[in-house]
């Protein structure tokens, strides 16, 4: 989920020694340095309060600020993070056919979502890959919001703008509006609820994880959703830009400094301790949902409906099982990091990481994966090779850590 | 901005006191740098190697340190562990060549010992150095933060 890798990121910015590395990351140094980021409109916000700006996904964005990006994780489950996420494409389908038109491309039961609520959905290709992750919402019958990645943005446009003239072109009633005069924040964390509702009258107790409102925070609308890329509870605001930076402080300041500003490093370490798949990283063009754990987000009316793309492959999937499945991992030694190799005890290759690092809330290491089914129980044991050496680990259930969505009791 | 740290550095050095660039990187006098950021300190024979404040700071909290046997030997440039932080891998060089004599088992239990104190506790292998002649391939204190500035202002 949400575009590019961190992993890439991590390694063009730190240094890596052996030579012939060397040569590529002065590279991609050079061609990142190409005056053509795209900034966000916090970006000098985020300079003046020590962020460090890094390339991701053709945005300057920052990795960290000046807490280390084991504080920062630490500090967004104990008090919360502020993250701009403006990079991410929000995206708005309109009209009487919005409806039908998105469940052509996606495999949540849009129709059965009541208005104001909201789903994690993915984009599936015609052979039932996941071309990507996105947070839909129905706002109303004729209006859909949605979030993709900034990653995907390009070919996901495309991609819905190629079946939009198809769909329009036998009459169907959809357009689009690209959010592009909006800036996305994501204020997360146990003080994000109580720090927002400093800065609205609507009561956000009333605000479900998932559920989505048009609102005025401090003094301006935007569209509110309480969701997430953390596993904690908490909100993304698409506020006009103008007005994005002005929201931003008022949120740092009725926090006093609590919630804190949180860089792209720390998010990564956030989503992978909540078990949360990064496209790219754990999903791509040749991954199904199914393969991926997403099996939940298949609305029901559509297992039995097929009618999106790549249907046909994914309900046999569900009918027959998956060849392999994404699980968690536990392992000892050094934090095994994506395309590591895992091994059965035997020494037989039976799949391969795909996001891992060092957790700092528990503080040992974890990643997710994917295996052959069959070998992907809870508490298998596997060897993990780092480095060509072998290091013992386990599979294990995700989330990592507790996730603590705002759900009715 | 860059030449005033450089000019801040130099005059610093030529104190023989410890030079603070960035407000963060130290870099310390005595030792010998590789453009990877290794630092080497010698005594006689033996070489103590390390990774430098600077490549501490730009690689964040560090979680694991891979380190070599005892009796391996290393090669001038060549990779001999790793070092792992919160966000990155990095591959760890030495700077000459030789038999490993020492590894730092406290980094084992206790990582973070890179960060607070790359040049001290956090020191990784000791080498007994095949040829002594290598140490002129390095760079000295002030060479090493020019080239740390130098780079900085790339990124």
């Amino acid at each position: 989920m949400r575009g590019g890798s961190l992993w890439q990121l991590g390694q063009s910015i730190t240094r890596r020694l052996s030579r012939a590395d060397k040569k590529t990351i002065a590279r991609r140094h050079f061609a990142s340095d190409a005056e053509n980021l795209k900034k966000t409109a916090l970006h000098d916000f985020h300079v003046a309060n020590g962020g460090k700006m890094v390339p991701f996904a053709g945005w300057s964005m920052p990795i960290q600020y000046k807490d280390s990006i084991m504080e920062s994780t630490l500090n967004c489950r104990q008090n919360g993070s502020l993250f701009d996420v403006s990079h991410m494409c929000g995206l708005s389908l309109k009209g009487k056919d919005c409806v039908p038109f998105l469940e052509k491309l996606v495999i949540a039961d849009v129709a059965g979502l009541a208005p104001g609520t909201g789903t994690l959905t993915v984009f599936t290709n015609e052979n039932g890959g996941s071309i990507d992750d996105s947070v839909i919402t129905k706002v109303k019958d004729d209006h859909i919001y949605l979030v993709v990645n900034a990653g995907c943005r390009d070919k996901d446009l495309a991609h819905i703008e190629a079946h939009m003239k198809s769909f329009t072109a036998k009459g169907g009633d959809v357009s689009w509006h690209i959010h592009d005069e909006r800036s996305l924040l994501a204020l997360q964390g146990p003080l994000a609820a109580p720090v927002l509702q400093h800065l609205t009258k609507d009561d956000l107790s009333k605000l479900y994880f998932g559920e989505f409102r048009i609102l005025d925070i401090n003094g301006v609308s935007c569209f509110l959703t309480r969701t997430g890329y953390t596993g904690e509870d908490g909100f993304e605001i698409s506020v006009p830009s103008e007005r994005a930076v002005d929201l931003a402080k008022a949120i740092l300041e009725k926090s006093e400094g609590k919630v804190r500003l949180t860089g792209l490093g720390a998010r990564d370490s956030l989503r992978l301790e909540a078990g949360l798949c990064l496209y790219g990283n754990d999903m791509e063009q040749h991954v199904t949902p199914v393969e991926a754990g997403l099996t939940w987000a298949i609305g029901k009316r559509r297992r039995a409906e097929g009618g999106f793309l790549g249907a046909e492959k994914i309900l046999k999937q569900l009918d027959e099982g998956p060849p392999v499945r994404r699980v968690g991992f536990f392992a000892g030694g050094p934090p095994a990091r994506s395309h590591s190799k895992v091994h059965d005890e035997q020494g037989n290759p039976i799949g391969e990481i795909t996001s891992g690092g060092f957790s700092p809330c528990l503080k040992k290491n974890i990643a997710m994966g994917y295996v052959k089914s069959g070998l992907h129980k809870a508490g298998t044991k596997v060897k993990i090779e780092v480095r060509g050496k072998a290091y013992d680990g386990n599979i294990t259930k995700m989330p990592f850590v507790p996730t603590k969505y705002y759900k009715p009791s | 901005m860059a030449s005033r740290l450089l000019w801040a550095s130099r005059a610093a050095s030529y104190l023989r006191i410890s030079v603070f660039h960035r407000g963060f990187s130290s870099v310390i006098k005595d030792l010998k740098y590789a453009d990877s950021h290794e630092w080497v300190k010698v005594d006689g024979n033996s070489a103590t190697i390390g990774i430098t404040d600077h490549a501490q700071d730009h690689l964040g909290d560090v979680v694991y340190v891979e380190l070599p046997e005892v009796g391996v030997t290393v090669k001038q440039d060549a990779s001999f562990g790793a070092v792992e932080s919160v966000k990155a891998t990095s591959d760890v060089n030495s700077p000459v060549s030789g038999k490993v004599v020492e590894v730092n088992e406290e980094l084992s239990s206790s990582p973070a010992l890179v960060n607070s104190s790359p040049y001290e506790d956090g020191w990784i292998i000791k080498v007994e150095m095949d040829n002594a002649g290598e140490l002129k391939k390095l760079m000295d204190a002030d060479q090493y933060t020019k080239f740390c500035e130098e780079e900085d202002s790339k990124h």
